[in-house]
């Protein structure tokens, strides 16, 4: 259980999406300009990552790898595409069954939710899940983890951004570039979590 | 090469950059730049998935029907990401391995899927092409820049050979994530400064 639990932490604060591995920065800059349509990304984010990584851990083993579908056969060149497929059409479905079922949730996601197809984040997390080699447990940890350090990190970002609507920025630097440097500043921040870890040594 | 050809070109390297105006592609822009080895194959990576995507769905502009042209686009990048890969895999090979899972995030990298929609729908492939190639050289150029301040600043080193002083210890922080955001938040501090085009915040 520590494992899990372990990796689900390091996934939030050490390997965290944004601030470690700079994915998923375009909607995460574009979008953080106000708390809550940050919370909504987010959200999606979270539900997308969290069930796309494990599926494509799923598709992977079971299809792609070496030897698995027929002997001899290496399909894994194909990851790519499939993993992009499934991405796309668990979005479209995702949307579908919030659509029907839970409609405060799907109008609280609203937007968002097509655009998280194009997001680097939610590719990225299957492709670490395939270098990492993770099982299904563990990439669904993994996927989870992901998502929440995304949340966290774009929350914040919006939260200081916010305030920054009154203070005096030197024209070149206002929007863009000041952002680029807050999410460093950030990043150095969550830096400090990089010793952390549970597993027993 | 007639005016129109040269602004298509010569119009994304700083006026209407991909990464520092356009705030398309920064996700493997400040991933792969921490050495300039790394940074240049990136960069000739997106130049050939870029020119060759623009062109090919320029070709088939006229027949892709608008509804599934997402999909369509997908397609034909995740096909072209996959020869790149594969392409890597054989001959660099090492390379590959320290890119990791960045050539996969091609598939993803706002630049290709922007310029498919926004440009080569619309225009005959040689102009297409024109406009990958200007896009390719824009995000090569700051990749580039950060590229070389970051391997600098951070090891002393250019390529791999020694530039500073054996005594020059390096500085950590360029190296990591944070270093990267600080920079390229300066560079379009500086870029913004020098065109005069501010943001309203």
């Amino acid at each position: 259980m520590t494992e899990y639990i372990d990796i689900f932490v390091r996934a939030i604060f050490v390997n965290n999406m944004i601030l470690a591995y700079f994915l998923g920065m375009c909607s995460f800059l574009a979008l953080s300009k106000k708390v809550d349509t940050a919370f909504g990304l987010g959200l999606a984010v979270v539900f997308v990552l969290g069930i796309t990584t494990p599926l494509n851990n799923i598709i992977f083993n079971l299809l792609l790898k070496d030897n698995t579908l027929v002997q001899g056969v290496d399909l894994s060149f194909l990851n790519f595409l499939c993993f992009i497929a499934v991405i796309a059409s668990t979005v479209q479905l995702l949307e579908m069954l919030l659509d029907r079922f839970f409609p405060p949730l799907y109008n609280s996601l609203g937007i968002f939710l097509p655009l998280i197809t194009v997001n680097c984040s939610i590719l990225g997390g299957s492709l670490f899940m395939v270098e990492r080699d993770y099982n299904f447990g563990q990439s669904m940890a993994f996927g989870f983890g992901s998502g929440m350090g995304f949340f966290l990190a774009i929350i914040a970002l919006a939260g200081i951004r916010h305030k920054l609507r009154y203070s005096n920025i030197p024209d070149g630097l206002r929007g863009l570039g000041i952002t680029f440097i807050l999410t460093g500043l950030m990043a150095l921040g969550f830096q400090a979590f990089a010793s952390v870890t549970l597993q027993a040594p | 090469m007639d005016k129109k050809t040269k602004a298509i070109v010569f119009d994304p390297l700083s006026d209407n950059n991909p990464i520092t105006v356009q705030m398309l592609g920064i996700c493997s822009a400040l991933a792969v730049t921490a050495q300039l080895n790394t940074a240049f194959i990136m960069s000739i990576a997106v130049i050939v998935v870029l020119c060759a995507s623009n062109t090919i769905i320029s070709l088939m502009r006229h027949h892709i029907p608008p509804k599934i042209r997402m999909i369509v686009e997908m397609v034909v990048i995740a096909s072209l990401v996959i020869t790149v890969d594969q392409v890597l895999k054989a001959y660099a090979f090492e390379a590959s391995k320290q890119l990791s899972v960045f050539v996969g995030l091609i598939i993803t990298n706002c630049i290709v899927m922007g310029r498919a929609e926004a440009f080569a729908m619309q225009n005959p492939p040689r102009q297409a092409f024109m406009d990958g190639l200007g896009n390719g050289l824009g995000y090569s150029a700051i990749l580039i820049i950060v590229g070389t301040f970051r391997e600098l600043i951070g090891a002393g080193t250019l390529f791999g050979a020694r530039v500073l002083p054996e005594s020059y210890d390096g500085n950590g922080l360029m190296v990591i994530a944070p270093g990267a955001f600080i920079i390229i938040g300066l560079i379009i501090w500086l870029q913004r400064t020098i065109t005069g085009k501010y943001e309203e915040a």
